[in-house]
């Protein structure tokens, strides 16, 4: 009888540990969190309501001259009643998300192939392309962005000098002189529409594309290299054409893969501040001009810290709603036995 | 059979550019038409990577000080006259250039510890254990990383901002928000949290460690049960699972996940930007990004190129030493099935 309570006991307890065992392990994550996550985000959210300036910055919330003003925030940056120039909310949301989707429609394609290139048997140098194909992912972003800031530069720029050595090649003299990150007018109207894409849009994909094709390349060929061998024999015995067996063999078996990293190329892209911010500022006319650099801007420049915290929180919505929707895709918060 | 009899026919060119250029023995060959055909796709690639990459170092190795006219990928002179402005002088303000590399270092370094040492057990608590608000809290630690510190900076502007310490004199000091001088006391400031390394650190790891805890999860969840089970067999509780068996098999990624973080704070700009007003606190990529700002027209393109290969090297560095961990753990992060 003795015994018996006392395995009970035991048991009890144990299931009383492995209940809480979990929070345990989560404490110490959600206690900073909480400060400077969290609490921040509330803070965000009240700030949202009212017309904080800067003189309330010394007082915060207890500021004497703060008013509370509703929604006004969120209706004037819906209804473009910011005294900020040339921005509608709904035209920056949808070149956000356009910019995000078209980086990641280029580089993943980009990333696979180089990857399968590199991956022939017998191609010569092979180690020393791959250590010179990762260069772009050592380079910080922010270093990246001023870089190519200066090689779209329109009179010293090297993209420019390099168009005008191509044009020698065909027999042209004339010197190129584009303005990559000035020109307002869209080279290719239809594509967007609504929202025209000035030059500094292909300038910045050209850049950005050089940063994010090697991580891709990295993820394929890890990937590749789990990919058994004798597929491909079985599919040459077979008489199936390199193409085929790409198509039949390489991409459903790198898509497990290739998901979840497109899908942290997009969120990458979609929130890519410091390389938008140094490579154009947002500019020309904000016309590229992501969510968060205008966020910054708000804040920054323009000293509208009411505005910019429905901003803010604008922002989280979205980021809530694209989170929910990729984790439907690459199903990134279920645990290890759920997966399987 | 008819192929052997066939190939003495061909002509000296098309038996050399069929020859098997694969050195493996077994595998399939690989003609020497295509050899070349994809040594010229990887050189190509090869120019497009380096384009940027020489024709910065070269920049940076001029020694004039106006913008160059003409395109220049190799270096025609090596000088090392941006380098030394650069490291005698870095910015206008009195600070030099070991101290920007210091605050530079503290700062990403202590971030990415800090983030990770947190977000292990986090990772652990969401990659094995079912529990009730499992989901719930998983998307709040995640959301966050769509949600860039940018968007967070004024809430901990201001709480950073109200942690200071005051002395109030008579050797008496305060510490706000919990102590306060006597109001008729003629305090002064001695420290603000807001204005400091370590405060901008602190607002810094909101956004490092979502990302630490992402990343470590996708990790641990590769690692199979079997060990964990076997040891739990033997009697090993859950702590010593977690301490002497997962931690261990995670060292790879911990170095991955520190190092991709390193990388993030090593740039940090906006924060430091918004934050930091005494120039003794200032870091690398602060400077970059004043080279590039409104002054850029009057910084000369050799100096800038120089800072911009120096901010850029710590980080190549590092990845140089740690790559064979960091490829793996990248592609074992994300080849989960």
């Amino acid at each position: 009888m003795a015994t018996m309570t006392e395995t009970m006991g035991t048991r009890k307890k144990s299931n009383f540990s492995k209940t809480i065992l979990p929070y345990m392990y989560l404490l110490p994550a959600f206690i900073v969190m909480g400060v400077i996550t969290f609490y921040p985000l509330a803070y965000q959210l009240v700030v949202s309501f009212t017309d904080f300036q800067t003189k309330d910055l010394r007082m915060g919330l207890a500021s004497p001259v703060l008013n509370y003003i509703g929604f006004k925030n969120y209706i004037d940056i819906f209804t473009g009643g910011l005294p900020v120039q040339n921005f509608e909310f709904m035209r920056v949301l949808i070149y956000n998300f356009w910019w995000a989707i078209t980086n990641v429609m280029v580089h993943v394609p980009a990333g696979v192939l180089i990857a399968v290139l590199l991956n022939s048997e017998g191609l010569w140098l092979k180690k020393i392309y791959r250590a010179v194909f990762i260069l772009p992912v050592v380079v910080p972003p922010l270093v990246v962005a001023t870089i190519w800031r200066n090689i779209f530069d329109d009179q010293y720029g090297a993209m420019n000098q390099l168009l005008t050595v191509i044009n020698q090649f065909f027999g042209s003299t004339a010197v190129v002189h584009l303005h990559w990150m000035t020109d307002y007018a869209a080279p290719i109207p239809w594509l967007l529409p609504g929202g025209p894409l000035p030059p500094a849009y292909y300038a910045m994909m050209i850049a950005n594309f050089w940063l994010g094709w090697p991580f891709m390349t990295v993820v394929a060929t890890g990937a590749l290299q789990s990919i058994p061998r004798d597929l491909y024999e079985a599919a040459d015995i077979d008489g199936a054409s390199g193409v085929q067996q790409f198509w039949n063999i390489t991409v459903p078996l790198l898509r497990p893969a290739m998901i979840p990293a497109a899908v942290y190329g997009f969120t990458l892209s979609f929130n890519l501040f410091a390389f938008v911010f140094f490579m154009s500022g947002g500019g020309p006319a904000r016309s590229t001009e992501i969510l968060v650099t205008f966020a910054y801007d708000l804040v920054r420049n323009l000293r509208l810290y009411g505005a910019a915290a429905a901003f803010s929180v604008i922002i989280f919505v979205v980021g809530t709603i694209v989170f929910l929707i990729t984790n439907r895709i690459t199903r990134a918060t279920e645990s290890y036995s759920e997966a399987k | 059979m008819s192929a052997e009899s066939s190939t003495p026919k061909k002509n000296f060119l098309v038996r050399i550019l069929t020859m098997n250029t694969s050195n493996q023995k077994s595998g399939r060959s690989l003609p020497l038409w295509r050899q070349l055909l994809l040594q010229l796709l990887t050189l190509a690639i090869g120019f497009e990577v380096m384009f940027p990459i020489l024709y910065i170092i070269t920049l940076s190795l001029s020694s004039k000080t106006e913008r160059p006219s003409q395109l220049q990928l190799i270096p025609q002179e090596i000088s090392f006259i941006g380098y030394q402005q650069v490291l005698t002088r870095p910015t206008a303000n009195p600070v030099s250039f070991l101290e920007l590399l210091r605050n530079s270092f503290m700062l990403s370094i202590g971030v990415g510890l800090v983030a990770l040492l947190i977000a292990v057990t986090a990772a652990y608590a969401f990659s094995r254990f079912q529990f009730k608000a499992r989901q719930i809290l998983m998307v709040l630690v995640f959301i966050p990383l769509l949600m860039p510190a940018v968007g967070l900076s004024t809430p901990l502007y201001l709480l950073m901002n109200s942690i200071h310490v005051n002395d109030c004199g008579n050797g008496v000091t305060a510490i706000s928000p919990f102590f306060d001088c006597a109001a008729n006391a003629n305090s002064s400031l001695i420290f603000n949290l807001r204005d400091s390394l370590l405060g901008v650190g602190i607002a810094m790891i909101s956004g490092a460690l979502p990302f630490a805890v992402w990343n470590l999860k996708g990790y641990l969840d590769t690692i199979p049960h079997e060990l964990e089970e076997a040891a739990a067999i033997d009697g090993a509780d859950s702590n010593q699972v977690f301490f002497l068996i997962v931690l261990p098999l995670a060292i790879p990624q911990l170095a991955v996940t520190f190092f991709l973080g390193f990388i993030g704070h090593w740039q940090e700009f906006a924060l430091p930007w918004l934050f930091l007003t005494k120039p003794e606190n200032y870091t690398l990529s602060m400077t970059l990004y004043n080279m590039t700002g409104q002054y850029a027209s009057s910084i000369p393109w050799n100096r800038f190129a120089a800072m911009a290969v120096i901010v850029a090297l710590p980080v190549a560095i590092i990845y140089i030493a740690l790559q064979k961990y960091i490829t793996g753990g990248l592609t074992t992060g994300a080849v989960k099935g």
